[in-house]
């Protein structure tokens, strides 16, 4: 295999988690909710994947386990901001100290055991094609669910009644409310989503990505996800080009370090971190001439009239 | 029937007072059946990890070590939080101001300077987080972008660089490989208290900064704009108030008490500079401020309850094999509670019923 | 003119929806009290009342937003319980709301099809949609985005959206608030047309002379309880207004003082590009505005008065210093902290946070535009004192009304909290006040202060210029009168020649030379 099909065979895995938690955090946002608490979502994902596929032989289970996961902590989430109306800011942040502490503790029994990765795809011809059959055909079930997942959330915001109403609960929810849609309703089930994707991508990590668990391995993505959102202008066609740029800055620093150029490797390592700083301040700045794209409800707080 | 939220007339005065006192009880309690479900005995772990580290004067002292960074960066944070800036990269001013004063120390280390060099080190340290803390500042000032990712992001960013420095540049050539720096001359060292323990003066700073916080949110017209600017910003505006001047002085300030709380821990506590010199102050100076209702005084206290419990983390771990990340399930599950019951001071939680009283008297 | 002509009523005509008995508590406050209510097919039935009166909450409580605390509605003689809206809509009760339900972010089309039930295809809905909007006379492009329309237009999607729904009954709540004198007429020919089709109307309102024209009957509710049911033709404005008030208001005495010659505000040719994409650019805005007299500038929302306010409070900073002087000094470029130093002062349309924060105390929200100049800071000190003094003076001179001596913003009724709001800036005798819908929401006992005590504070020499949408207010207060449209301002015209028609016009779009043939031609457009 050449180098290129190389490079780009792990540019698509690095992107696949924070292409995962974006699209979450996108429809999450979208009907005008904050949550922050997508790393702390991720790592419990990612705990409680790896102790499912452990415990039953099975990456399918672990999936669903850090699904599962990822949803019962945006729970919490939704209980507080939702239903106590709580400042979503302050929510997310907790959400994600207790997610990180929370894993630590799950995942503190599994460090060091390994469990079979999740299989790449294998059809008889086509996964044989020089170059692209790899690309196209062999990649692991978590990529062909990211994509599945950015275009159904497309074609369900953009294209069916349920979208319209929760693009309308994002722009307006007094509006939403007056007309009777239940705007607190709907962002619960958003919200959920949003954690069963969460957690989808952490568990990727030791999953497939890796397949061990390390205490913290979601490093920074899910925070950085939340930027994706900010930089696909919340809509998912531009999502799946800023999760791929991203994975390419993660992997080709990567590579960087290992020429062997003598820069030191903590430089590059912060290049991913550096670059979401960038990227959001030239996304804000062409956002400001033009009017914000951001649903127009986004963090505030709503507690309907009886 | 259902529960319904709704909003109050005036805030409730005493589910202001009583709300953290009522977050920590219903903790407490969550802890406890944590505890069992690992298998521990509930009431010998809160013992362990509240009590236990108040019977010895050793962890007392160890509990105010601890403290001071919390309450310093603590209260920075809440100047910020007040004005509905959200300033999550303490953490990494808390490094760079570490750095920073550092830079000093190393580069005087056995040269034999005077006393002016720990005061120098303090400017630095503070400087130099505040200058960090500018950048998410500009951006949003000037761009737009959100303050929550861009200091975030440095967070992680300083961390690399510090790690670069003490692995690279300032590592102690007599230090067997080890990624630090040498040990700080004495001049570079805060002095302590108490002979032979680690409480140093860094605490009287805490209080001081608990002090001025208090009078400037209280009674001058700076603590009123940063209040009005978070509560009501139209109008801060049309008070006169310059919203974007504010972001930037609340940013400066939390950077400046973050950073100079970092050059004190390194130059006091550890006494030399290293990997690993937070267990995420910054992080859990976030909760302390929220827990202390970002009230100085409030955070003050809310400071050693929080230091306590990292103390008994530690404690627990040696004598209950309990895992260090407990203390951060504690912190993020006592947050949520005081963000709920918070809640409480401005709504109340009512039952409703759905079915409609008969109408009385038909015209 | 209008020409009602339904059918008498038979007394074997059963009611279309009957309210018995409605009554609504929030907390000990009683928003409805035991109100009786009936509607009839082929009838036009206005409900009246001042502001903060309960129309606003009966008709929810019709719609299904609300519950009644007690009480009963009857559809068609039959007892319903509404579950919420699309409950009511599936029955034939259909609403305008005064604050529209719009999304800004969203097409015509999406807004129109989130009001109704969905049960039809998409395209189907648009073609609908284009089929009526062309049959009622109501212009609307169905991919435009609501942000671009202006207020009239927006109104249209709510009303096209509720007649979709083929409603047997429809309900508007003040729906002439936000339209030109022209609109306004326009609208009565669609409402006419729904009455001679069979459809019941309620029409909300407190403009008297509307309701005589428009309206067969009228019930007039009075602090939550009903106080009449009546023909409007058969009574006079005086009489209805009794009625709603309770009680002769007092009327507004003119001042005797005329206008000194010196200009204390000067507007000079001010043309400012808007911060938010969706603002209005202001264009070359020159005006004076002399001591002693108060100049009123009328205009539908949406025509510049916000960027005009923001200009002139220095909120926003003028292009040049000398775009703006106050007496006598270019004040273009300088602060609202610094303008305030000179003495000049204001009062935004906004109460609740944009003129006070609505969580803090009212000596907190007198501290917010007196520290400036008014002696309640001390070399950066607060002097909470001076500020709680403050709050009891105005308390005092203004008859504010309220709980405690101090409570939080909040709390206030919306007329108290005017009357604060505005007592708080003429306590200070300012030089020039700048006040934006002074009355906009106030009941009318709170509305006579403040109209009373604009007057008054000319009359001792200051400039008072006012914003309002309400043309009724400014013939009883202005001395002259301007009118905003589409970021310009026109040439003022003494009160005697500002006639209804002729501000209506200028409202609209016209010039004073414009032939109104053309004015309805532009509208039919849509532009």
């Amino acid at each position: 295999m050449g180098l290129l099909e190389a490079i780009i065979l792990s540019v698509i895995s690095a992107s696949t988690p924070l292409l995962l938690a974006a699209s979450g955090e996108l429809v999450v946002e979208r009907s005008g909710v904050l949550n922050l608490g997508v790393e702390g979502m991720m790592i419990m994902g990612a705990a409680c994947g790896f102790a499912g596929a452990y415990l039953t032989g099975s990456t399918l289970i672990g999936a669903l386990s850090g699904m599962a996961a990822g949803a019962a902590l945006a729970s919490v989430f939704a209980l507080l901001t939702l239903g106590l109306a709580v400042n979503q800011v302050a929510t997310g942040l907790a959400l994600t100290i207790l997610g990180i502490g929370l894993s630590g503790l799950i995942g503190a029994g599994f460090v060091g055991q390994r469990i079979t990765p999740s299989p790449n795809l294998s059809l008889p011809v086509l996964t044989g094609i020089p170059f692209v059959g790899q690309i196209l055909f062999g990649q692991n079930a978590f990529v062909y669910v990211s994509i599945a997942l950015v275009i159904g959330i497309w074609y369900f915001l953009y294209r069916t009644r349920g979208g319209l109403i929760l693009r309308a609960v994002g722009d307006n929810h007094t509006s939403a409310h007056a007309l009777g849609y239940p705007v607190l309703k709907i962002r619960l089930l958003a919200v959920l989503f949003g954690g069963a994707c969460a957690g989808l991508a952490g568990a990727f990590l030791p999953l497939a990505y890796t397949p061990f668990f390390i205490p913290g391995m979601t490093a920074g993505r899910g925070w950085i996800a939340l930027a994706l959102v900010v930089f696909a202008s919340w809509r998912p066609a531009r999502l799946v080009g800023g999760a791929y740029l991203f994975g390419a800055v993660t992997i080709l620093q990567l590579h960087a370090q290992a020429l062997g150029l003598g820069i030191p490797s903590q430089l590059m390592s912060s290049l991913p971190y550096l670059a979401t700083v960038i990227v959001l301040v030239l996304i804000s700045r062409a956002r400001s001439t033009a009017g914000s794209a951001a649903p127009a409800s986004l963090g505030l707080v709503f507690v309907p009239d009886r | 029937m259902q529960l319904v939220l709704e909003r109050r007339a005036e805030r409730s005065a005493f589910i202001a007072i009583a709300s953290p006192l009522i977050a920590i009880a219903l903790t407490l309690v969550t802890m406890a059946a944590l505890f069992a479900l690992l298998g521990k005995n509930p009431l010998y772990a809160l013992y362990v990890y509240f009590i236990q580290p108040l019977t010895d004067s050793y962890t007392l002292q160890e509990i105010a070590v601890k403290a001071t960074p919390l309450v310093m960066i603590g209260v920075g944070l809440s100047l910020c939080y007040i004005a509905n800036v959200w300033n999550i990269g303490a953490e990494g001013q808390f490094t760079i101001g570490a750095v920073c004063g550092s830079w000093l120390a190393v580069h005087t280390n056995g040269s034999g300077a005077g006393y002016w060099v720990l005061p120098a080190m303090l400017l630095l340290g503070a400087v130099g987080g505040a200058l960090y803390a500018l950048i998410p500042a500009l951006c949003k000032v000037r761009f737009g972008a959100s303050e929550i990712l861009t200091s975030l992001m440095l967070v992680y960013v300083a961390d690399l660089f510090m790690d670069y420095l003490v692995r690279g540049p300032w590592r102690d050539p007599h230090g067997l490989n080890f990624p630090t720096t040498a040990d700080f001359d004495p001049v570079a060292t805060v002095p302590t208290l108490i002979e032979g323990s680690r409480l140093h003066a860094g605490a009287i700073g805490a209080l001081i900064f608990v002090m001025l916080a208090t009078v400037m949110l209280g009674r001058t017209i700076k603590g009123f704009e940063i209040r009005v600017v978070g509560a009501a910003p139209r109008a801060a505006r049309f008070s006169g108030f310059n919203s974007n001047q504010l972001v930037i002085f609340t940013f400066l300030v939390s950077g400046a008490l973050a950073g100079l709380a970092g050059i004190i821990e390194v130059a006091g506590p550890i006494g030399h500079l290293q990997p690993g010199i937070s267990p995420g102050y910054g992080f859990t100076a976030i909760i302390v401020a929220f827990l202390g209702r970002l009230n100085p005084v409030g955070i003050l206290i809310a400071g050693l309850f929080l230091a306590l419990t990292f103390i008994g983390g530690e404690g627990a771990q040696i004598s209950l094999k309990v895992p260090l990340d407990l203390t951060k399930v504690f912190q993020g599950i006592l947050l949520f509670y005081v963000l709920a019951c918070d809640s409480l001071i401005v709504y109340r939680i009512r039952l409703i019923s759905t079915l409609r009283k008969p109408a009385h008297g038909i015209a | 003119m209008l020409n009602p002509i339904s059918a008498p009523r038979t007394s074997a005509d059963v009611p279309l929806l009957q309210a018995i008995g409605i009554t609504k508590l929030y907390g000990t406050f009683k928003a409805n009290d035991a109100i009786d209510l009936d509607l009839y097919p082929r009838e036009i039935h206005a409900l009246l009342g001042e502001n903060g009166a309960g129309k606003s909450t009966l008709v929810k409580a019709m719609y299904g937003l609300i519950q009644p605390s007690a009480g009963e509605l009857r559809w068609m003689g039959e007892k319903i319980e509404l579950t919420g809206p699309s409950d009511a809509r599936a029955r034939g009760i259909a609403m305008v709301f005064q604050h529209f339900s719009l999304f800004d972010n969203l097409t015509v089309a999406e807004n129109v099809a989130l009001g109704l039930d969905g049960k039809e295809s998409f395209a189907a809905m648009s073609a609908r949609l284009a089929q009526f909007s062309q049959d009622y006379g109501l212009p609307l492009d169905p991919k435009r985005e609501v942000w671009r329309l202006s207020v009239g237009e927006r109104q249209r999607i709510e009303i096209v959206r509720a007649l979709m729904q083929n409603p047997k009954l429809l309900i508007l709540d003040e729906p002439t608030a936000v339209l030109t004198p022209q609109e306004a007429d326009q609208l009565f020919v669609v409402l006419d047309r729904l009455r001679s089709e069979g459809k019941a109307l309620l029409y909300i309102s407190h403009k008297l002379d509307e309701v005589k024209r428009l309206c067969d009957t009228a019930t007039i509710l009075r602090a939550g309880k009903k106080v009449a049911t009546c023909n409007p033709r058969q009574e006079t404005a005086a009489s209805l207004a009794r009625m709603m008030v309770g009680a002769d208001i007092g009327e507004v005495k003119a001042t005797t003082v005329h206008a000194t010659t010196v200009p204390r505000l000067v507007i000079r040719d001010l043309s400012l590009e808007p911060d938010d994409p969706h603002g209005v650019r202001l264009q070359n805005i020159s005006v004076e505005v002399l001591g002693g007299e108060i100049l009123g500038i009328a205009g539908v929302a949406g025509n510049g008065q916000d960027e005009l306010f923001a200009a002139l409070s220095g909120e926003r900073f003028s292009p040049a210093e000398g775009n703006i002087v106050i007496d006598g000094e270019a004040a273009g470029l300088l602060s609202v902290t610094a303008r305030r130093k000179l003495g000049a002062a204001f009062v935004p349309e906004e109460r609740l946070g944009h003129g006070t924060a609505p969580r803090m105390r009212l000596s907190e929200n007198a501290l917010l535009t007196g520290h400036a100049a008014s002696g309640m800071v001390k070399r950066g000190f607060i002097d909470r004192p001076a500020t709680l003094s403050m709050v009891d003076r105005t308390t005092k001179t203004f008859d504010v009304r309220k709980a405690k001596r101090d409570p939080e913003a909040v709390s206030l009724s919306g007329g108290n909290l005017q009357k604060f709001v505005v007592g708080r800036e003429i306590l200070r005798e300012p030089i020039v006040l700048v006040v934006s819908q002074p009355t906009w929401g106030v009941d009318a006992g709170a509305a006579a202060v403040i109209r009373q005590a604009l007057i008054d504070l000319s009359s001792r020499g200051t400039a008072v210029l006012v914003i309002s949408q309400d043309l009724d207010e400014l013939a009883e207060i202005a001395d002259r009168i301007a009118v905003m449209f589409h970021g310009r301002l026109s040439e003022p015209l003494p009160r005697a020649q500002a006639t209804r028609e002729k501000l209506g016009l200028l409202m609209g779009g016209a010039s004073a030379s414009q032939p109104s043939a053309q004015i309805e031609r532009s509208h039919a457009v849509g532009a």
